[in-house]
């Protein structure tokens, strides 16, 4: 495949891994942001092959792993319904809400079904005209404009029976709320490859200014990622951290402007729930006023109870960067991909769903 | 974050392409990338072209790693 | 009932079948195999195949993995009120077809209609019967410290044949379902070489989990080589395209076996010259080390643990 075959290359990979091995000193410490880059990291066993002195740790960049409960619980109980068909994203429909999961939910009647698009969400709701169609919208800044732009297609072709229940988030909020915690040192982080084709590098330029911290923007293919971390290797080394775009054939600096207005025109920025964070001011998208007519939480109310958590789940901690799914008492024991308690063994792209199949028996940092 | 894949525009009809990866094809939407024209490559996300690729900064970024691995 | 039994009862005509009786008698003498399998794909029909080639395909294979060679099916179906006439009767064709290039017959059926809602469109199960050759024993717990592991063709064809058809994730695969009777490819690597310790097609769950159940029965390691594993570039880029990995999607016309090292290359060579195993390659091998486990040795040189499938395979977005 063009553009991806070539970053795979082994011999390109191998000589990057020496020149890593080559300029890095000091211990330090890096967090790759989001959950793609996870798996590709494990994928390709990265880990092991980067020296010792660099420590990765997994970020909070899974959206399907950092879905609150309750508004899980709002999307099954939509699902309840009469007349709605639930349009879901896949990785969504196997994770626990408080009690209960789509999947559960449409084994119980309820009409579930996977999409790979918002288009064929849109498709659904032409071909089914006397039932609601509701889009559970979740995603970073790469997902969220396609979302707004189904919300304008709908307007424009007159499909008055789609919904979205916007469960999105935006980055750079939730990198600034974890590092305010204070939980965890970070030397460096790996910024999300296609978050960064929509909004750019100036985003994270808080981070070097603010924080000190290393930023490079990274592709998802192996070459890419060794790139990303020879770049962070390169700027802790010197101490002159700043946001540099390694994945410069997918990222501009300004980001996709189109696709920027798109979502500014659709959505406004208002607090989010963050699974095993809490509440985040101005760091989800909400549907503005102007947008309502397609706005699920406005147009269908339910009642729900409040959210629980399961008991011994650590995967806030995980997802905040300060636990590995190896400390979980429950990882492998009680929770596995089969029977996942926390959100982040259901994501294909949760740290242990990740560690569970790449190899997480053996100690992997 | 998320899941894109490199495809190659094969043609356009208003706001919608037909995208191709090694023969695979589907339908997507270029709202998010009404520059993209036949024969680019670009971003495909949930059936959304999200960026065209820099064809460019591809080949450059290619020669600097092949440079680097020469010389290491 | 009677009048779509008749129906379909030419196509698939031989004596024993032909004869109405409540069972079919036949006779039958050596070790026998005897397997049954029930199938419920959606969508019916899908490029290169459809549930009925499946129902046959399904079962032969599943004999011919126990090396013996097939001989008769029952088949039976469950139809929901309201299946188009026009499909059941591609469908019989399909079945028809299947049996006649694997050489089997279909010696007894049943067939009931259900109420709307009561099934999907209609579900099929066929049972199997065959005789084991002398000197043959294939188990998943029989491999062995330095058996190689062999793949007949390319992986992941099925699984993303199906999954183009499906609503909401709609894609044109050039690539068909490997959908296909692997008995006479069987019967030749036979005749090749007997030292085949393991042999499964991996249908749901992919190789991965057949890989898996051959470490774990036989309580061996095995080790494989990414590079080595034989995959269509446009599979590769449809399960890009959806975040799967190609390990873990069905085959419906592949095999993968553990076989003494002695004969591998025989046996690798038998196999290409057969329609079904041309692009068959060699991919890995059993170790002492690591018993119980799939250890990967990727593009880049590192070690990656392929465990059983986790859960459903659900694309991603992420």
């Amino acid at each position: 495949m063009k553009y991806v075959n070539e970053y795979r290359d082994p011999e390109l990979g191998k000589k990057l891994l020496e020149k890593i091995k080559r300029d890095s000193h000091k211990h330090i410490r890096l967090m790759e942001f989001c959950g793609g880059h996870t798996v590709a990291i494990f994928k390709h066993g990265l880990r092991q092959l980067l020296p010792s002195n660099i420590e990765m740790l997994s970020g909070p960049g899974c959206p399907v792993c950092v879905t609150a409960s309750t508004d899980l619980d709002r999307a099954i109980a939509m699902g309840k319904l009469p007349n709605v068909i639930i349009t879901s994203f896949g990785d969504m429909v196997r994770v626990p809400g408080s009690s209960c999961s789509l999947q559960k939910a449409k084994a119980e009647g309820a009409d579930v079904r996977i999409v790979y698009s918002a288009q064929d969400a849109l498709k659904i709701a032409q071909e089914n005209p006397k039932k609601s169609i509701i889009f559970i919208g979740i995603g970073f800044e790469t997902t969220a404009p396609t979302i707004a732009a189904s919300i304008l297609q709908a307007e424009q072709e007159k499909i008055k029976n789609y919904y979205v229940l916007s469960l999105h988030k935006v980055c750079p909020p939730i990198m600034k709320a974890i590092l305010d915690l204070g939980e965890v040192k970070l030397d460096g982080i790996i910024c999300p490859g296609h978050v960064s084709a929509i909004i750019g590098a100036r985003p994270y330029q808080f981070l070097p200014d603010d924080y000190h911290i290393a930023c490079a923007i990274s592709g998802f293919e192996p070459v890419d990622i060794l790139l990303a971390v020879d770049s962070l290797v390169e700027q802790i080394e010197s101490g002159q951290p700043r946001v540099d775009i390694t994945y410069r054939r997918g990222v501009k600096e300004e980001g996709n402007e189109a696709a920027l207005r798109l979502m500014e025109k659709v959505f406004e920025i208002g607090e989010a729930d963050w699974r095993g964070i809490g509440i985040v001011p101005e760091s989800g998208l909400k549907i503005r006023p102007e947008y309502e007519k397609f706005d699920a939480a406005k147009n269908f109310k339910v009642k729900i109870g409040p959210g629980r958590e399961p008991k011994g789940c650590i995967c806030g901690a995980v997802l905040r960067g300060v636990s590995t799914p190896l400390e979980c008492k429950l990882f492998r024991v009680t929770c596995t991909p089969e029977r996942p308690i926390g959100p982040c063994m259901v994501s294909s792209e949760g740290s242990c769903a990740t560690y569970y199949e790449y190899g997480g028996r053996k100690t992997n940092r | 974050m998320c899941l894109a894949i490199p495809a190659l525009i094969k043609s356009i009809d208003g706001q919608q392409a037909v995208a191709d990866i090694e023969g695979v094809t589907r339908d997507i939407s270029l709202q998010l990338t009404p520059e993209a024209k036949v024969g680019d490559y670009v971003l495909l996300h949930t059936g959304y072209a999200i960026s065209v690729i820099d064809a460019e900064e591809a080949a450059e970024t290619l020669k600097l790693l092949r440079e680097m691995a020469e010389a290491g | 009932m009677h009048d779509l039994i008749e129906s379909f009862l030419p196509e698939l005509a031989n004596p024993i079948l032909d004869k109405l009786d409540d069972s079919a008698v036949f006779e039958a003498s050596g070790r026998l195999a005897f397997t049954t399998d029930s199938y419920t794909v959606n969508p019916l029909f899908f490029p290169g195949g459809d549930i009925g080639r499946l129902a046959v395909c399904g079962t032969v294979n599943d004999l011919a993995m126990s090396g013996a060679k097939p001989l008769y099916l029952s088949l039976a179906f469950i139809i929901e009120e309201g299946l188009p006439v026009a499909e059941l009767k591609k469908i019989i064709i399909s079945i028809k077809k299947a049996t006649e290039e694997a050489s089997v017959k279909i010696v007894t059926g049943d067939t009931k209609v259900v109420n709307q809602g009561s099934a999907d469109k209609i579900f099929i199960n066929t049972a199997g019967v065959g005789i084991v050759p002398e000197g043959v024993d294939i188990s998943a717990a029989n491999a062995r410290p330095g058996d190689k592991i062999i793949v007949s063709g390319n992986i992941g064809d099925h699984g993303v044949a199906v999954l183009s058809q499906r609503e909401g994730l709609k894609f044109n695969t050039p690539v068909p379902s490997d959908c296909a009777p692997l008995n006479r490819l069987v019967a030749d690597i036979l005749a090749t070489s007997k030292k085949i310790h393991c042999m499964r097609d991996p249908t749901r769950g992919g190789l991965a989990t057949t890989l898996n159940d051959f470490a774990q029965q036989s309580n061996v390691g095995i080790r494989i080589i990414e590079d080595k594993i034989p995959v269509d570039k446009a599979v590769l880029a449809a399960c890009e395209l959806l975040g799967l990995d190609p390990l873990y999607i069905a085959n419906e016309g592949k095999l993968a076996a553990a076989i003494a090292p002695e004969d591998a290359g025989l046996i690798l060579a038998t196999m290409k010259r057969n329609r079904y195993g041309g692009k068959a390659a060699i991919i890995g091998e059993v170790v002492e080390e690591h018993p119980g486990q799939v250890v990967m040795k990727t593009s880049l040189g590192a070690s990656r643990i392929i465990d059983m499938p986790v859960g459903e395979l659900l694309p991603r977005i992420c």
